[in-house]
Order: structure tokens, then C-alpha cells, then sequence
């Protein structure tokens, strides 16, 4: 597992790379992590179905996580880019966690699929511009 | 007139003035907003005085934040309610046993075939003796805390990719680290390279302290001998009568050390909230929530989803549905309402408050976490490791093994923390079924322990973003978000206080959310006072 770590986050007490994983005293102390899968996919089945579910129907609890079956939100490309780098409200970011790469893929995937049949493919160029000015990007793991 | 000459009032005397004119609570009030009523630590049971002529409250959860709110308001005179999601008391503070259902989001449900007397905390699993007011409660509720072992020198640590792939001794990993630091930092100190930094007769000391805490030999060295073993363990350890002779043990190459990284376990248990004493409720973190429910008795309304919160000068409405019989909407209505429900589900409910606390409250996402229970036929870890308690690492997603801190030398099954870890492998263990989790896990664990597969029965995941009343298991806070938002999380708007451990220092730990909880009431009451 590789790890990277944003200089924007503090760390206290022990780093946690590799062997060992230090248990968070705080939350801000968990550094954000990257993850390997590439292909959009690996990463839906991999970390959205999560939440949005194996079936992209979202869920219902106390509160609920919004499908991404037949989602005419999903029609601006911007959109989807945007959530999946800063989050959105109870939804993490990954900005610091998927590449330009994963990102577009992951976007793509689910653009062209669970009922969604949006054109316009989404480049690593394009994630890449939609990153605010601030924000360090993440590094492809070695 | 004012008197240019005279010095201005300091704040101290400010304070004392409104005191000493219009009573503590008001004074308390006017400390809290100008930012100095410095107190987040417990000093003891919270003294409400003053009478609120029966004001109502109406509370949103029946966690930890919820249920203290609701018994010290209702100790002081208010006419409490508290609507709560789930079916029962406790919200994170919660235990999985054998014969409970869990349903998670997406309908996956597990069957928890624990034996009797075993259990999962899925949650918080630990209360530092110094977290007092969580202390206190378990005190008044008459909770049995019974030791619980966070740093174990036989536990392992385990990197996949060092020393073969084989799990090292905690001791050895620590007595070879501290060894090899000190021996540099002797070898540093004798050569000259500290005396910038050391007083000659500071540096005497120093090289005496590096050979005591080093275990380093007469030449400031360490390596293997009797004194390393002292301390790393031995190959063969010293016994009784003419078989008896200690065999020292080879300490680990400092290069394959470093790069395994498995020192990173020295530092969590150096850490504040993991110094000894930690304790836990004897049979299960659930307990306080139950007993603390049990209390409260009917002042607890389960099965209400809220889905809206609306305020004005007069009071709070809420809106909420009976989940386990659909039908209208119902509406409580009270003077005041302390709002815990977790800023990942509340940023979804319509809450009539302002911008700073809406913004405050949308800024929050939840932090990913993953805990997998593992029960096995017998207690190999202790049987054949003589590891009673505590904890190992390792590099694979599933971070860590918890061994129990209860029942040791039990001879039937026991239930150990297979998996306990955040960020990107808990994500990715959320998004399998729960069946799959507890499969992957167990052939990480096997890594660690070849015991697994002969000795595995059963398993439960509880992955906290498919939680349905949680979608997160704590607020994950950063300095910039705090900076910018804490503040207003706290504050209350209108009729409105938010307590919860998202609205406290301790973020994830119960303490947050007790001590948040006894704030908000504190300046609510102070409030209510004042009205």
C-alpha cells in the first residue's frame, strides 16, 4: 500500500507509511492515502459502489446517498469532475487520493454506464484544469 | 465620562463585573462569546442552577451527546424528548453479539454468530482513564471498566513486503530501534558532532542515558548479548537448573528496519489517548448506551426519522416519520432543541438556521472506517503467542489485529478485531459485500497468524459509510476547516445547538461528545435564563 502524504495536512504524533498503520488520535491526522485501481471500473466497484451502491441506485437511511443510475446531473461533465475532486458536503473528496487519470476514467465509467449514455469522453487534461488553483494534485503512485 | 488616564478594564475584570451584576450564567454566556471560556476539560457532574420554569427541549439522538443532554436538562427541570433513529439507545456506542442482525445500506444483512459472552465493538473501543467525564457516566450508570491492553511487547508487527514477510516481535522491533538510535547518537556524541548542541557535562549525562535507554555495551554499541536481549527477547530464554542457559538472539539489520517501517508502531503507543490506564465496559462497549437508555426510559422516542427542523421566536418544530409503520408525518414541538445528529445526514435535513451554521455543517465529509470481528475455535493467539491483548500491525489493508482484553486463557472460541483501519483500504473493504470483507480479511490475517483457516468459524464487517444512521463513522475535521468553521458549529442559532463529537476537539471519541453536549447545554441554559 502507498501512501502520500499533502503537505496541507498536519500530522501529529507517528507517520503511518507502510507497515503499521497508526491509528488517527484526531481525524485530521489520517493523510489522505492514494489509491492504485486505474480503470474506471476498478475504481466504481472499487471505492463509488461504496456508497452509490454495486447497482448505482444510491440508498436510503437516516439520511441517503444519490443515485447515479440515469442521472441528468451527470450531463455536464464539469459536475461529476468537480464533486468526485472537493467532495460535497457528507461526500469525501479524492482530489488528493485519484489522479487526472483515475479521475477521468472513473468519470467516464460512470457517464457510460447504469442507464447513462453521455458523450463527450472526459480527459486527464480536463481534470486537470478543473483542480482549484490551490489545491495540490496528487502524485500517480510509482 | 471616562478618565483618558486611568488603565482600560481588563477583560478578567470585565467578566467579574457582569458576574457580580447579573449572575454566573450570564457571565459564563458573555466569556463564551468573547471566545475565553477556556474550559473543555471536566471538573465533575455539570451544576444547572437557576430554574427553568419547565422549558422544554427537544433533543435529536439518543447518542452519547443526545442522552447526556437529556438527562442533565431534565435533572435541572426541563421537560425533555428525544427522538431517536434507530431501536434502540447508545447511536456509535454500540456491541454486535451473537444472535443480532445488522442490515446495512444496500440491504446486506449479517447474522452475528458470536458464542455467548463474545462481541464486536463495531465503534469506539476504548475510554483513556483520562477521558473523566465518560469516566463519570459509566461511574452513575454503574458500569464494570475492566483494563484494556493497548501496547503489548509480544504482539506483532508485519510488513508484506520486509523480512521475508514475517511478523516481528513488538519487543524486538522497539529494543532494535531504541538500540540502533542511541548507538548512532553515542557515536555522534563521542565523535564531536553534538558540541554545538551539548554542554560537556550535559554530554556525560547524555551518553549515560543513551546506554541506559539504549541497552548500548560498555563501547556504546548495541548488539547482540545478554543486555540486547533484555530487552528484544531471547532465542532461548533463560530457565531453571542445568538446562537453563540464556541464548541471545540476533538483533534485525538497521537498514531492514528502517525500511520496513515497522517502527511507526513505537510512536501510537507513546500517544496521549493510548497511555495506560485505557479501560472498556466489561461484555461490551454497548453497555453504557443501554444502560444510559434504560434510564431515560421513555423520554426516548426510537424509530424517528427527522426530516425537517424548523425554528422561530416561539420555538422548534421537527418533522419526522415512524420508520417502522409509514404513515403522515409527525411533528414535535418544543422551546429549545440540541440537535446531535451527525453533520453528514443533518447537511441533507431542511434546518432553519443561518448561513454560518449551514455552511459549517455542509463543510463536513465523514471519515471512511472499517472494523471486521473474527471469531475462532480457540484463543491460538494466546495459546500458541502468548499474546493476551494488545494489538499487531501490519502493512495490508486491514491495518491492524485487535486481541481481545477480556477473558484471557479462556479454552472455547474466542473473538478477536480482525480489521481496524480508515482512509483508502477502508473505502475500498466498504464497497465489497460484507461477506467479502470478512473473506479478504481473513486471508490478511493469515499472513500474520497461520492459524487462521484451521481455526476461522465466523465474521462480521460493520463498514461505517454503509451505516444508515451514521453514512460516515466521524467528522473529519482539518486545521483549515476548523479555523474557518468550528466555531460556528458550535455557536447556537436561535433556538438551535448543535453537540455531538463533530462539535468537539476529541473528534471520533465519546469524550467530544460528552463534553460538547454538557457546552451546549450549559450556554443554552444560560440562555434560557436570560429569556
Amino acid at each position: 500500500m502507498k501512501l502520500q502524504i499533502p503537505a496541507a495536512l498536519l500530522l501529529v504524533g507517528s507517520l503511518l507509511l507502510g507497515a503499521g498503520r497508526a491509528e488517527p488520535v484526531r481525524a485530521q491526522e489520517i493523510p489522505a492515502g492514494h489509491f492504485t485501481l486505474q480503470s474506471g471500473e476498478d475504481l466504481y466497484k472499487g471505492i463509488c459502489q461504496g456508497c452509490h451502491m454495486p447497482d448505482a441506485k444510491g440508498a436510503v437511511g437516516a439520511g441517503s446517498y444519490p443515485a447515479l443510475a440515469q442521472d441528468a446531473r451527470l450531463m455536464v461533465a464539469i459536475y461529476p469532475i468537480t464533486v468526485v475532486i472537493r467532495g460535497q458536503r457528507a461526500m469525501p473528496s479524492f482530489g488528493d487520493s485519484l489522479d487526472d487519470g483515475q479521475i477521468a476514467n472513473v468519470v467516464n465509467y460512470i457517464r457510460t454506464h447504469f442507464g447513462n449514455h453521455y458523450t463527450g469522453a472526459v480527459s486527464p487534461a480536463t481534470v486537470k484544469a478543473n483542480r482549484p488553483a490551490l489545491h495540490q494534485t496528487a502524485e500517480p503512485p510509482r | 465620562m471616562t478618565d483618558k488616564n486611568a488603565a482600560p478594564m481588563s477583560r478578567r475584570s470585565l467578566f467579574q463585573l457582569i458576574g457580580a451584576f447579573a449572575g454566573s450564567a450570564v457571565m459564563y454566556e458573555a466569556m463564551t462569546e468573547l471566545g475565553h471560556a477556556g474550559e473543555s476539560g471536566y471538573t465533575g457532574p455539570i451544576e444547572l442552577k437557576g430554574d427553568p420554569k419547565g422549558a422544554s427541549v427537544l433533543i435529536l439522538g439518543a447518542g452519547m451527546a443526545g442522552m447526556t443532554a437529556a438527562y442533565e436538562l431534565r435533572k435541572a427541570g426541563y421537560r425533555v424528548q428525544i427522538l431517536e433513529y434507530n431501536d434502540r439507545p447508545g447511536g456509535r456506542n454500540w456491541s454486535l453479539y451473537g444472535g443480532d442482525t445488522y442490515t446495512e445500506l444496500g440491504g446486506f444483512t449479517q447474522h452475528v454468530q458470536f458464542a455467548e459472552g463474545l462481541y464486536l465493538n463495531p465503534g469506539p473501543w476504548r475510554i483513556p482513564h483520562h477521558h473523566y467525564a465518560l469516566i463519570d457516566c459509566c461511574k452513575r450508570l454503574n458500569i464494570a471498566l475492566e483494563p484494556f491492553v493497548q501496547v503489548n511487547y509480544a504482539a506483532y508487527g508485519h510488513s508484506s513486503k520486509a523480512f521475508g514477510g514475517k511478523p516481528q516481535r513488538f519487543r524486538a522491533v522497539q529494543a532494535d530501534f531504541d538500540g540502533y538510535v542511541a548507538e548512532l547518537l553515542a557515536k555522534a556524541t563521542n565523535q564531536g558532532g553534538l558540541d554545538q548542541a551539548v554542554s560537556h557535562e550535559d554530554k556525560e549525562v547524555l551518553l549515560e542515558a543513551l546506554r541506559d535507554w539504549g541497552a548500548l555495551d560498555a563501547g556504546y554499541e548495541y548488539k547482540k548479548g545478554l543486555l540486547a536481549s533484555e530487552r528484544r527477547g531471547y532465542e532461548s530464554d533463560p530457565g531453571g537448573g542445568l538446562t537453563a542457559d540464556p541464548i541471545a538472539s540476533q538483533p534485525m539489520a538497521l537498514r531492514e528496519l528502517l525500511q520496513s517501517r515497522l517502527w511507526s508502531a513505537i510512536g501510537i503507543g507513546h500517544t496521549f489517548e493510548f497511555q495506560n490506564m485505557i479501560f472498556q465496559p466489561v461484555g461490551g462497549m454497548g453497555m453504557i448506551g443501554k444502560a444510559f437508555g434504560r434510564t431515560l426510559g421513555d423520554v426516548i422516542r426510537y424509530n424517528a426519522k427527522v426530516t425537517d427542523i424548523q425554528q422561530n421566536d416561539q420555538g422548534v418544530t421537527v418533522a419526522y416519520e415512524d420508520t417502522k409503520q409509514p404513515g403522515p408525518l409527525q411533528h414535535a414541538q418544543a422551546q429549545w432543541c440540541i440537535c446531535t445528529i451527525p453533520a453528514s445526514i443533518l447537511g441533507q435535513i431542511p434546518l432553519a438556521v443561518g448561513a454560518p451554521l449551514k455552511n459549517a455543517i455542509d463543510a463536513l465529509s465523514y471519515e471512511s472506517a472499517i472494523k471486521v470481528g473474527l471469531q475462532f475455535k480457540r484463543r491460538f493467539w494466546e495459546q500458541d503467542d502468548a499474546i493476551y491483548g494488545g494489538m499487531s500491525y501490519t502493512d495490508l489493508p486491514n491495518g491492524m489485529i485487535g486481541y481481545p482484553s477480556s477473558r484471557y486463557f479462556d479454552t472455547g472460541p474466542g473473538v478477536l478485531l480482525g480489521a481496524y483501519n480508515f482512509g483508502t483500504d477502508a473505502f475500498q473493504l466498504t464497497a465489497l459485500s460484507p461477506e467479502e470483507r470478512v473473506r479478504k480479511v481473513v486471508e490478511y490475517g493469515t499472513q500474520i497468524h497461520p492459524q487462521y483457516p484451521a481455526e476461522f468459524q465466523h465474521g462480521v464487517a460493520v463498514a461505517w459509510h454503509r451505516v444508515p444512521w451514521m453514512l460516515g463513522c466521524y467528522g473529519h475535521w482539518t486545521e483549515e476547516l476548523r479555523a474557518q468553521h468550528y466555531r460556528n458549529l458550535c455557536a447556537i442559532d436561535g433556538r438551535i445547538v448543535l453537540a455531538g463529537e463533530h462539535v468537539s476537539r476529541l473528534g471520533g471519541w465519546q469524550e467530544g461528545a460528552i463534553l460538547s453536549s454538557l457546552d451546549a447545554i450549559r450556554r443554552l441554559h444560560a440562555r434560557v435564563l436570560a429569556s
